[in-house]
């Protein structure tokens, strides 16, 4: 074997069980390291500092933070976790580098507003979220909105919530379901039906799939919790005419007080319990349904898409 | 003319031999990555990630192309000895300086123009349609090839009277601090007396690189006005012929024995 042939040989197998060993050496020191650790560091916490930091290309800079907080949250919710110390910090740097980032506030807000396991429950970091988008880019009807939204569903605000609408429906080119929204939210807040008018709102006012399944899932469970509501007063009333409860749906049908057996928006029958009370079959298909949920019933941890 | 343009071809020839368009690769891999794997772990910013990725890559690959070699024009000719080659001749030493401006700034727009097909290009692969607003990202490109011109010539300037590593340190720091500029403005406004006259003079002595960033508008598609665009390119014109006319100045009386 040549000289330069034996340097190439030797140098070519050196530098493969070099990069296998750092490889294997970096895998030990990951496990060394708690996940915890690495990830609940925020190197620096304060906005105006990262913004003087990036050199003017703020606008880099902000997509990786909100890169960051879209990690950071959806790490957290998949693990049903009840702590969510550093979503807003991050959500707040996000917005400092880049005003105009109008999908981190719509999304922000509905990562931060919503009780555990299905957001960070901090509703009023979420309005105040909104509200600074809301001063940054006072011409976008989207963000009046998120708010009259957050007030309404988070914070059950109806007065805010029309309000926030209200305003809403005075920027130019606002959705006129704004308009709807403010009336509607002003005489029958607390209704089922303006919940129901929100989420088709919600679905209407967005191409974004995410954000329409939510709307769809919320809108079927709010037909499930009329359906229920309905069938029980019906329950009700048959008890008064024959003092019995019912035994089964076919009683009610028998007693010309349905027209068929019930079923719920998947098609599955609802059932009817011998104290009288409607449930669903299968809770897990409707994730947001109030009324009547079995008692053994736990929510399974939430999908991520 | 003809003996600045031979100079500025030969500047523009070298920076191609030394490999400085290898960087395109490197650009190319940056950019296509992201635009694949943002869309997987991020939420909706697909196309501002390609568009702020881009155009910052184009202005840092830029600005480090511009300082790098900008720094080495002239002390590595004299190091080579070829300066006194080229001097020999009826070349002038203004001459010398210009040609070598444009030759830099020339490879710089070369690099730029090829950059800017990889935005396009990565901006169609995920909007899968170009619309009206996408033409202010060739104003802001525009800008930066401005920036690239005042940074090329502070570079010149430097490397006419000082060692390489001293003149890199002056021309990235007159770029870190051009950067903070509206600061810099903003301080002078709020101190008083003399720290006052000190600050407004700092500020309008150091190059103004914030207003030619316009990367974060154009990135939500907000045009740039007419009269952004003519004062800039006025300004920034201005500027690197202020640059320039001090590196002549000072090459000029240069003891080059």
């Amino acid at each position: 074997m040549s000289g330069l042939r034996k340097v190439t040989v030797t140098a070519s197998v050196v530098l493969l069980l070099s990069l296998a060993s750092s490889v294997f050496l970096l895998g030990r020191l990951d496990q060394m390291r708690t996940t915890a650790t690495l990830e609940e560091v925020l190197y620096l916490n304060s906005p105006k500092w990262v913004r003087r930091l990036s050199l003017g290309y703020t606008g880099l800079l902000a997509d990786i933070y909100w890169t960051r907080a879209v990690q950071y949250f959806g790490s957290h919710h998949v693990v049903k976790a009840k702590d969510y110390n550093l979503l807003y910090p991050l959500l707040e740097i996000t917005t400092a580098l880049d005003p105009k980032l109008i999908v981190a506030y719509q999304f922000g807000a509905n990562f931060l507003a919503p009780k555990p396991p299905e957001g960070a429950g901090q509703p009023d970091q979420g309005v105040a979220l909104v509200e600074y988008g809301i001063r940054n880019n006072p011409d976008n009807w989207k963000l009046y909105y998120e708010l009259g939204f957050l007030y309404y569903v988070e914070k059950k605000d109806y007065a805010k919530a029309a309000e926030a609408f209200e305003r809403g429906a005075k920027v130019p080119h606002a959705h006129p379901l704004l308009h709807v929204l403010a009336a509607q939210m002003a005489q029958h807040a607390g209704e089922i039906q303006t919940s129901r008018m929100l989420w088709q709102a919600a679905y209407a006012t967005t191409q974004d799939e995410l954000i329409r399944k939510n709307a769809v899932d919320h809108l079927r469970a709010l037909k499930v919790d009329e359906d229920i509501t309905e069938l029980e007063k019906i329950v009700a009333r048959y008890r008064e005419q024959t003092g019995l409860l019912p035994p089964s749906f076919n009683a009610l049908i028998g007693a010309g007080m349905l027209f068929g057996v019930p079923a719920d928006p998947g098609g599955k029958p609802y059932k009817l319990l011998a104290d009288g009370r409607v449930e669903l079959q299968n809770p897990e298909d409707f994730p947001f349904v109030e009324k009547r949920l079995p008692p053994e019933y736990k929510p399974a941890p939430p999908k991520l898409h | 003319m003809s003996r600045v343009v031979h100079i500025a071809a030969n500047t523009f020839r070298e920076a191609v031999r030394d490999r400085v368009l290898y960087n395109l690769i490197a650009f190319a891999l940056l950019l296509s990555g992201a635009a694949i794997l943002v869309g997987q772990i991020s939420i909706d910013i697909e196309r501002l990630v390609v568009v702020n990725l881009g155009l910052t890559a184009v202005s840092l690959f830029g600005v480090v192309i511009a300082i790098f070699i900008g720094i080495g024009l002239v002390s590595k000719e004299m190091e080579k000895r070829t300066l006194y080659t080229v001097l020999s001749r009826p070349v002038r030493r203004w001459e010398f300086i210009v040609g070598k401006f444009l030759g830099l700034t020339g490879t710089l727009f070369v690099n730029t123009f090829f950059m800017a097909i990889g935005v396009f290009a990565a901006l169609l692969y995920v909007s899968h349609r170009f619309q009206s607003s996408d033409a202010w990202i060739l104003v802001a490109l525009f800008f930066i090839v401005l920036q690239f011109l005042i940074l090329c010539s502070l570079a010149l300037l430097f490397s006419s009277f000082s060692s390489p590593l001293l003149s890199a340190v002056f021309a990235f720091s007159l770029f870190v601090i051009g950067s903070f500029a509206e600061d810099l403005r903003g301080f002078a406004r709020m101190s008083r007396g003399l720290t006052q006259g000190l600050a407004t003079a700092a500020a309008y002595l150091v190059p103004n690189f914030s207003a030619l960033n316009v990367i974060g508008q154009v990135a939500h598609e907000q045009p740039i006005s007419a009269h952004l665009i003519a004062y800039n390119t006025a300004y920034a014109l201005a500027y690197s012929a202020m640059a320039i006319c001090g590196a002549v100045l000072i090459f000029e009386r240069r003891n080059l024995k």
